[in-house]
């Protein structure tokens, strides 16, 4: 077998081969030829051989069978063999291979031997990838290293002992005596070692942390040493003196002054030394005068300090540095939850990242500026937010949206400025908003009643401008569904009123529902809103009809379904429209959603403030306008009379008084949004039937209930006539039953409830 | 109700301390701008598969980086801290309170290194020298934490190693007797 070339000329063969096949038959040559190599008798050869396999291992070819060779040269008494040994040690055996282990007597030997030179090669290679086992092992040895050697080896025990710690924190305590004397030495490397030793003994030990409180003021004056030196050329950078050691003293400063009065009072004074007297114009300056304001802000400093601080940070903010300017609003993010005002002065700058090139910079500050939100800045700040969704990234997007929703949620000035936030927002990044979007917008409008005019018409001109945006569309579709009368009407005080014809809303309409770029959701929102619209304009109700009607075969089965039963609304019953497309009441965001059958009593509860409002809006209903009554009254069946109180407290005290649950019969509240509720629950927002079933012994859930379409919907005064509605009750387990009726109605404009309660069912009616 | 042992309060942030045991530096790479590793230095004990993994998703993040970003990244929840010199990337993955800044100043402190001892560093000396690199890298940084702060005495320990490596080999050369 020739000799292998050395080293340098391998690696020229390598990197000369013109494709991969070519490199892997050189390696495989190489290594074949170094496999010999290594089954030869020692030929002066091995530390050559072991590098060039080092170098294939670093292209990624496989290696292990170098391992031993490692082993074999480590024990080697020349220096340069043991070199390369432990360098292959380093990078080929990691504490999972066993033959890390076999390596362990060649270190403790060389732990002790004569040329400091070979020493540090132990003890790098023990500090890299020594194993639990041989830290055990070898601890003493380091511990004796640690007090009596020079301070190259120290500097190096003191990192191998942190190592060490790393891997088996009990013989932390072999190491606290030793670790503190290292404090009193002058030289560098030995300090910034016995510094980092100390921070790990302490971060894992809190009876070591208690003891090494004592030694904080030694640790003072050797940070002002070097802060207040003049120049010392060997560990000068950039201006500052040591600026690795400064920042390991600072960290250990800050483990020993947190949650510790007198610890941090015996650093304030430095601290604002520190802050004060470093010069930042270079990342030197600026890492320790990082350090120092996140311990500032770390351990109980003075407030004047924490302003100070924050003050810096403010300065970060302005630096050309990109790098700066992120760490500063990392390091502002941290804080601004605890010291909110004194963040808020950089408010401006904060803002002013937004528009920084860096999508680094720009997602911290995007971050920072939501949480600096607050009801005072809440304008100015939504305007930059809204400026920034406009040309933002695209992955920051949708966390850009759903933080403007929140903060316009709890902040909002008025409900006009929340309006227009969230349109503004669809109309700029509709595809990238959360889908409780849509329903949210919708309720925020119900509950905006003297907005509907000013919001129908905001809507309407978004929508004949663009229909792509789906959430969008679905809101408009439902506004002009709901309010399309205020839009006909062609007066608005709030903004310039459109003046636009039934055919021009039914056009935009029809747009969308024959649009490709509607989803089917939100076709299916258009459709019902045409449908709306056949109770709130005169003219062309027929149009209405035949678009509903072409539904009916639409291939879309939701469409269809729909189209089918607004046909049926058409015809069958169509002495119930109007009733049943009635402007919705204000819906509740914490009413029960599809709750027939069940609910708990607070759900009474909860109707109580929809109610009230139903006297705020505009009812189309004429007057006079009375709902059915539950023919279980029996003999009492004579029209209300009018009350014009409205109790509504009595709610409560029956709810509570009927021990037994609550039926809520009230499927028409908790319909969704686009979904008209089927004839027989729900006429209009002013009927309702509370019925209360009394009982003890068995779940309500037995009895079933099934309530038929009332005869009318107007009971004429003065005794002429009655409207009768059916209720069908099943009760399979034949219990007794009392039952309490309530029912409210319009009469003259008043709403009005009636209560009676029955105790018994003639018998046979089981 | 089973008895829960009774902790002191005192031990409790510890505790969650405890399970930092990983070390504050995990890994040192050094790649060319197609990507080539030119150095790996690991201080955590990981499978060869998943330093190879690690490795991938470093080249393929830092090198999409545009020109003129912030030197700073997220991966997992470890801080990447990388910086381009010449041909070659240097990058390094730390634990998340670590000080970037001061990890900057510690990859151009290594650089200076190489520069003072290659003279002119390019990164054909790095490729034909890498023993040489690691070397040098062992003299400033031990276990992830730097070990020497002062310039001079790394490249003084450097030399030195190497002056005992040529009089061994000198040694070596010369006929037994």
């Amino acid at each position: 077998m020739s000799p292998s070339v050395r080293l340098q000329e391998m690696i020229r063969v390598i990197r000369g081969a013109r494709t991969q096949g070519e490199e892997r038959g050189v390696i495989q040559r190489e290594c074949a030829a170094i496999r010999a190599q290594f089954r030869q008798a020692d030929n002066g050869t091995r530390s050559h051989n072991l590098a060039k396999l080092l170098y294939v291992h670093m292209l990624g070819y496989p290696a292990h069978f170098g391992q031993m060779e490692c082993v074999r040269l480590i024990a080697s008494p020349r220096y340069n063999e043991k070199r390369v040994g432990y360098l292959g040690a380093m990078m080929l055996l990691d504490e999972k291979q066993d033959a890390s282990l076999l390596i362990t007597n060649s270190i403790k030997n060389d732990l002790s031997h004569s040329s400091q030179y070979v020493q540090s090669l132990a003890l790098c290679t023990l500090g890299c990838m020594g194993s639990a086992e041989m830290c055990r092992d070898l601890a003493p040895e380091i511990d004796r290293l640690l007090r009596a050697s020079n301070s190259y080896i120290k500097k190096k025990a003191a990192l191998c002992a942190v190592h060490i710690v790393r891997k088996v924190p009990e013989l932390g305590e072999l190491f606290t005596p030793a670790s503190r004397s290292l404090l009193s030495e002058k030289n560098h490397g030995v300090l910034h070692g016995a510094v980092v030793l100390i921070t790990e003994l302490c971060e894992r030990n809190p009876e070591t942390l208690e003891q090494f409180r004592k030694a904080v003021p030694e640790l003072v004056q050797i940070m002002k040493g070097l802060v207040m030196s003049g120049y010392s050329p060997e560990h000068n950078v950039a201006g500052i003196s040591d600026p690795f050691l400064q920042v390991r003293i600072l960290r250990l400063l800050r483990i020993l002054g947190r949650n510790n009065e007198t610890a941090s009072d015996a650093v304030n004074d430095l601290l604002a030394q520190v802050a004060t007297n470093t010069d930042s114009s270079k990342t030197a300056g600026s890492a320790v005068l990082y350090e120092t304001v996140l311990t500032v802000m770390d351990i109980k400093s003075e407030s004047g300090l924490r302003v100070l601080a924050v003050n810096i940070l403010g300065r970060f903010l302005l630096n050309n540095d990109r790098n700066i300017r992120y760490i500063s609003m990392t390091s502002l993010q941290k804080i601004v939850q605890t010291d909110h005002n004194a963040v808020q002065r950089h408010r401006g700058t904060i803002v002013d990242c937004l528009k920084d090139q860096d999508a680094s910079v720009k997602r911290r500050a995007l971050e920072l500026s939501l949480a600096l939100v607050s009801a005072v800045n809440i304008r100015s700040l939504m305007k930059e937010l809204l400026l920034f969704l406009s040309s933002c990234p695209p992955e920051l997007r949708a966390h850009t949206t759903s933080g403007i929703f929140n903060a316009a949620e709890r902040y909002a000035p008025s409900q006009r400025w929340h309006i227009d936030t969230i349109l503004h927002v669809l109309t700029t990044a509709g595809g990238d908003v959360r889908d409780e979007t849509v329903p949210n917008l919708i309720q925020l409008i119900t509950t905006a009643t003297e907005l509907h005019c000013y919001t129908v018409h905001k809507l309407y001109r978004a929508l004949i401008a663009d229909i792509s945006v789906q959430s969008l569309v679905q809101v408009a579709c439902w506004c002009i569904g709901e309010y399309g009368d205020l839009l006909l009407r062609g007066e608005c005080e709030e903004t310039e009123p459109v003046q636009v014809a039934e055919d021009d809303v039914l056009d935009a309409l029809e747009t969308v529902l024959q649009s490709h770029m509607s989803s089917p959701a939100t076709r299916g929102f258009a459709l019902t809103a045409t449908m709306k619209l056949s109770t709130r304009i005169t003219h062309n109700v027929d149009r209405i009809r035949s678009i509903v009607s072409i539904y009916g075969s639409c291939i879309d089965v939701e469409l269809q379904q729909r189209a089918v039963e607004y046909n049926a609304l058409f015809k069958k019953y169509d002495h119930m429209r109007a009733a049943v497309l009635e402007r919705m009441p204000v819906i509740d965001k914490s009413s029960p959603g599809h709750t027939n059958g069940e609910s708990a009593g607070g759900s009474i509860k909860e109707m109580e403030p929809t109610k009230r409002t139903q006297e705020v809006v505009l009812p189309q209903e004429p007057a006079n306008q009375v709902c059915d009554l539950l023919d279980l009254l029996g003999g009492s069946g004579e029209p209300p009379q009018p009350s014009p109180a409205l109790s509504t407290t009595a709610l409560g005290p029956v709810s509570s008084t009927a021990g037994g649950d609550l039926l809520d019969l009230l499927g028409g509240l908790d319909a969704p949004l686009d979904h008209v509720t089927r004839p027989g629950k729900t006429l209009g927002p002013n009927y309702r039937l509370f019925m209360t079933f009394v009982s003890h012994s068995y779940p309500p859930q037995s009895v079933q209930l099934q309530m038929k379409a009332p005869s009318g919907d107007v009971i004429p005064a003065h005794g002429l006539g009655q409207v009768t509605q059916t209720v069908l009750l099943n009760n399979p387990n034949k219990v007794s039953l009392k039952m309490r009726v309530r029912v409210c109605y319009t009469s003259q404009d008043f709403v009005c409830q009636d209560t009676v309660q029955i105790d018994s069912f003639p018998s046979p009616a089981w | 109700m089973p008895q829960v042992p009774e902790i002191s309060m005192a031990l409790l942030p510890f505790i969650n301390n405890y399970t930092h045991l990983q070390c504050k530096m995990r890994f040192l790479l050094l790649f060319s701008r197609q990507g080539k590793l030119r150095l790996q230095k690991w201080f955590t004990p990981i499978p060869e598969r998943e330093k190879k993994k690690i490795t991938r998703d470093m080249t393929t993040m830092v090198l999409a980086r545009k020109p003129r970003s912030c030197n700073f990244l997220h991966w997992k929840d470890l801080k990447i801290v990388y910086k381009r010199y010449a041909s070659l990337y240097f990058c390094c993955g730390l634990d998340a309170e670590e000080n970037e800044l001061l990890a900057l100043e510690m990859l151009h402190r290594y650089v200076e290194l190489l520069d003072k001892y290659f003279g002119n560093v390019c990164e054909l000396d790095i490729i034909f020298n890498f023993e040489k690199a690691y070397f040098i890298l062992d003299e400033f940084l031990l276990g992830g934490e730097v070990q020497e702060t002062s310039k001079l005495v790394v490249a003084r320990s450097v030399e030195a190693s190497d002056m005992l490596q040529e009089t061994m080999e000198e040694y070596m050369s010369k006929p037994a007797f």
